[in-house]
């Protein structure tokens, strides 16, 4: 009886020895997806997360990354920002994963920074925001004002002759950042003030006649006139209705947004809206083979034939390559290591060019500027000669001019003042 | 081998066109070639491609130019060869030649090069269309050509117009040239006459004519401008307060709309029903269900969601009345909060069963657009149509709850819940009926929603508080109340908004409101007699 304990014991000692051998040799790195799959920001954070699983199978089935299988760690922060905080936690002290992609938000983001810097994490944010922070532990991949806003305004001014602006925008951080941005911007290129309209409206504004209606006077000046429009998410849908029922033409007032793309265009029909503008770094039209692949996989993915690609899926795209180069190159998955190594690390994008990882932590990326057509896409009418890498800290906000950013050794400084020449400068201020 | 193929296709082209001798066409190396010029030059040498083609006589040459416009005009990559897109959504498009119009069935984007086109060029496009327009023998055309040229008249155009006018049979369109031809004079040549046809026109680019005529050295000239620039103030004045009416009306049918179920559960049985902002959306969804079902017919599917709507709705507000508040009653702390969750149940349900993008709904051809009165004031229809259909929901609602059986057992339950007991009413039945009203309406409410914002999970959120708003302001229990309030407050907001700005005018409203209350607790109308007791 007791010999036939110990034998038991002992194979099942043996077994677990084995399987946890085995479970060494394999040891997945562990890729965290913070992305809210519930709540007012599931409509676009949840494709997102699709499309790492997809980015992360591709991957697998090439063989993993210095022969180590990938495996997703999904969790659904449910557009609660204080919520993203926890679950970041959860994902790097918990899961101990190698890498979080995540965030949509810029407030969620600014709730996951703390985080993610104490625990020493890598995050890869791929959506286009207001600029004003540089983090040791984040990667931007989305587009900053200079890769975005400040094109696209070159662009109207020059290419159309708009003499006349209305900045409208949702009420929160990253359009009046923006616009603060662009206010400045504008003025110091000689337009009066009283040649600038500003608007805000809240989230989800859905009532949109009597602002439409203005802009319409507004317009009706003499001077040629352009909405720059920082309204987010599904507040643009009605917003663009009302100004087909309106009957405001691209031709006579043109609207650029920096927040629509392929995908809220897929909730309205966009015949009335043909001609209007959008500013990103990338659209699902574009002719690019690298694209035509991309869209294939993601048709396949989803199962769906109408599914269409946009700007962060892109980013995304990016990130995650670049992130597994940066492994190979630095042969481990562990983060200081990493930091190091993707730093000048080189991707194909999805447009036929490259994006080149800065030491400020943003990416070089092209500036393309479509127009709406008839079938929910952008045809591009302009783009950058070249790509253009992301800028920190705005050139044209008082509090952080001045400001750089380098994460490499000796300066490994997130925001240096190069007039004091100390690092930790006017953060404060840009940001308020 | 293929110039000779591409020869004997030509051949075999002027054979068959030689019978139909009045067809004016280019021929087909030419055309080639003027497409090929216009997909290989830039933006600014496009423009003068594109009046080559114009002129070119080729009586093809419209169809080019209106699907280069709208861009569908595209080459295939390994032949050369143009082609024009029939349809363009998806991996694959059907395209026809562009010289030909063979169906050439479907291409895949990979090998097409779809040729550019921008705002500025389909400007131009547009004046030429138009000049080739004015010559239509369908007066339509020729109207909306006319007014596309006001404000793009060129000196060639201008030179032509008059005899136009003089040939033009139709007063509107003739009206419509002449305004444009003296756009054109007062712009280029600062003309004193041409003020005068001005004065009074609502058009933009009439006031952006004149506005420059007033900076002009001539100073009679500026006075003419003046004046006839005050005339048009003034109608423009009148115009934008009955634009702002209008505006406050739309916006106080679609918060009446939200309201009045609300007003029937809240109101009448005084159950405070969170959930009911979910009601709405589940109205919303039924359409976008409905227009799943009948593809292709919008119109009618919306018209069914009506009905299907209501009941949805209906269905989903007596589970929720059966499952949850009845156990509730007389606890509005718990109501409350239980509802809450369903509220949060529902909009879950929605993302994980259907899913967390918004969805499509498609408004009708005859609901979409606007009505023009006049060049600076026009009515949008589906707005139009919403303002109608809640004046026609709270007149069968009224008609309900006073003429019926059922109107008349709801108000008395809700007076005295013993009393008409103890006269034989049911009233657990009564409780269940009236939630189902009340939430069908909110169905209701939901279907007309679907056509003036998103249709998404969070629809209901947006609407829950501006309702609840509403039924307090108008006076607890009482659906006059709810209308005045609700058009009220949307009046106010309106007003507000454009010197205020939309984030402040919903606050100012809001402080109104908490201000009102606190002089008259009971709303605007309050419920007089022994109701107000109970």
């Amino acid at each position: 009886m007791n010999l036939k304990k110990h034998v038991k014991l002992g194979l099942s000692a043996l077994a677990l020895s084995i399987s946890f051998n085995s479970l060494a040799a394999e040891d997945p790195i562990k890729v965290g997806i913070l992305h809210s799959l519930s709540g007012t920001m599931a409509i676009s954070e949840s494709t997102l997360k699709d499309t790492m699983l997809m980015l992360i199978e591709k991957q697998n089935a090439a063989g993993g990354i210095l022969g180590r299988q990938l495996e997703p760690v999904v969790v659904d922060p449910a557009s609660n920002w204080p919520l993203f905080a926890e679950k970041a936690r959860e994902l790097l002290a918990q899961e101990k994963v190698d890498v979080i992609f995540g965030n949509w938000t810029s407030v969620s983001r600014k709730s996951v920074l703390p985080v993610v810097e104490e625990l020493n994490g890598l995050l890869f944010y791929p959506v286009q925001y207001e600029g004003e922070e540089s983090s040791e532990n984040v990667f931007y991949t989305g587009a900053a004002p200079n890769q975005q806003a400040i094109p696209a305004v070159d662009y109207l001014m020059n290419n159309i002759g708009v003499e006349r602006w209305v900045l409208a925008g949702t009420d929160y951080v990253y359009p009046r950042t923006t616009n603060k941005i662009l206010e400045t911007y504008l003025k110091d290129k000689g337009v009066a003030a009283e040649d600038i309209m500003i608007n805000y409206t809240p989230f989800g504004h859905s009532n949109w006649q009597s602002i439409v209606s203005d802009i319409k006077a507004f317009g009706s000046a003499g001077k040629k006139t352009a909405v720059v429009s920082t309204i987010n998410g599904d507040a643009n849908v009605p917003f663009y209705r009302e100004l087909g029922n309106q009957g405001i033409d691209a031709a006579d007032i043109p609207v650029v947004a920096f927040s629509v793309g392929e995908q809220e265009l897929s909730g309205i029909d966009t015949t009335p809206l043909v001609g209007h503008l959008a500013a990103w770094n990338y659209f699902m039209s574009v002719e690019s083979d690298a694209n035509y692949d991309f869209i294939d996989a993601w048709v396949e993915y989803t199962g769906k034939e109408d599914a269409v690609t946009n700007d962060p899926m892109e980013a995304h795209y990016i990130g995650f390559n670049m992130y597994v180069e940066a492994v190979k190159k630095a042969g481990t998955t562990d983060v200081d290591a990493v930091k190091d190594a993707i730093i000048g690390v080189s991707v194909p994008n999805l447009t036929g060019g490259f994006a080149t990882m800065m030491p400020n932590h943003h990416i070089t990326k092209p500036v393309l500027i479509g127009e709406i057509q008839d079938n929910g896409q952008f045809s591009v009418v302009w783009e950058t000669p070249s790509t253009v890498a992301g800028d920190a800290w705005s050139d044209f906000l008082p509090g952080s001019k001045d400001l750089i950013s380098d994460w490499r050794k000796p300066l490994f400084c997130g925001n240096f003042n190069v007039v004091s020449g100390s690092c930790g400068g006017a953060a404060k201020v840009a940001s308020e | 081998m293929g110039i000779i193929r591409s020869l004997s296709q030509l051949l075999l082209v002027c054979c068959l066109l030689l019978p139909a001798v009045s067809v004016a066409q280019v021929e087909d190396s030419e055309a080639q070639q003027l497409l090929t010029a216009l997909a290989d030059s830039s933006f600014a040498e496009k423009k003068q491609v594109v009046n080559r083609i114009a002129d070119s006589g080729d009586d093809r040459a419209r169809g080019w130019l209106e699907s280069f416009a709208a861009n569908k005009l595209a080459r295939i990559k390994s032949r050369g060869q143009f082609v024009i897109v029939l349809e363009n959504r998806g991996r694959d498009w059907t395209v026809e030649s562009a010289l030909t119009r063979e169906n050439l069935g479907e291409i895949s984007r990979r090998d097409l090069d779809t040729i550019r086109v921008n705002n500025a060029l389909r400007t131009e496009l547009e004046s030429i269309l138009s000049v080739i327009d004015l010559k239509s023998p369908d007066e339509a055309n020729r109207l909306t050509a006319a007014r596309a040229l006001k404000g793009s008249v060129d000196a060639t155009l201008a030179e032509r117009l008059p005899e136009l006018i003089e040939a033009e049979q139709s007063e509107p369109v003739s009206d419509s040239l002449t305004e444009a031809l003296a756009i054109y004079k007062v712009e280029e040549q600062g003309d004193i006459t041409a003020v005068a046809t001005l004065s009074g026109s609502l058009n933009s680019e009439a006031r952006a004519a004149l506005q420059q005529a007033m900076r002009s050295d001539d100073p009679a000239l500026v006075e003419a401008a003046a004046k006839a620039m005050d005339s048009i103030e003034q109608k423009l004045k009148l115009n934008r307060a009955a634009e702002t009416l209008y505006f406050g009306l739309s916006l106080g049918s679609v918060l009446v709309l939200a309201a009045i179920g609300l007003a029937i559960t809240f109101g009448v049985m005084g159950v405070i029903n969170m959930a009911h902002g979910e009601l709405i959306m589940l109205g919303a969804y039924t359409t976008w269900g409905m227009q799943q079902l009948l593809p292709g017919q919008p119109g009618l599917a919306l018209i069914l969601s009506i009905p299907a709507g209501f009941l949805v709705a209906a269905l989903a507000g007596i589970a929720i009345e059966r499952t949850v508040i009845q156990h509730l009653k007389g606890r509005p702390l718990e109501t409350l909060l239980a509802t809450f969750g369903v509220s949060l149940i529902l909009q879950q349900l929605v993302r994980t069963v259907i899913s967390p993008l918004n969805r499509t709904v498609i408004t009708p051809e005859w609901m979409s657009g606007s009505v023009m009165i006049n060049e600076a004031l026009s009515l949008t229809l589906n707005r139009m149509y919403v303002i109608g259909f809640a004046l026609v929901v709270f007149a069968s609602l009224m008609l309900i709850m006073r003429k019926t059986r059922l109107g008349l057992e709801v108000r008395a339950v809700t007076q005295n819940r013993a009393m008409a007991r103890s006269m034989g009413i049911k009233a657990t039945k009564v409780d269940i009926m009236t939630f189902a009203l009340g939430s069908g309406v909110a169905g209701l409410a939901g279907v007309a929603l679907s056509q003036i914002t998103n249709v998404g999970p969070n629809l209901g959120q947006s609407y829950i508080i501006d309702s609840f708003m509403v039924v307090v302001f108008g006076g607890v229990g009482n659906l006059w109340g709810t209308l005045v309030a609700g058009l009220t407050l949307g009046t106010i907001n309106q007003l507000l908004e454009p010197w205020a700005g939309a984030v402040l005018a919903k606050i100012i409203v809001l402080v109104f409101i908490i201000l009102f209350i606190q002089k008259r607790p009971k709303g605007l109308f309050p419920q007089k007699g022994r109701a107000a007791e109970g």
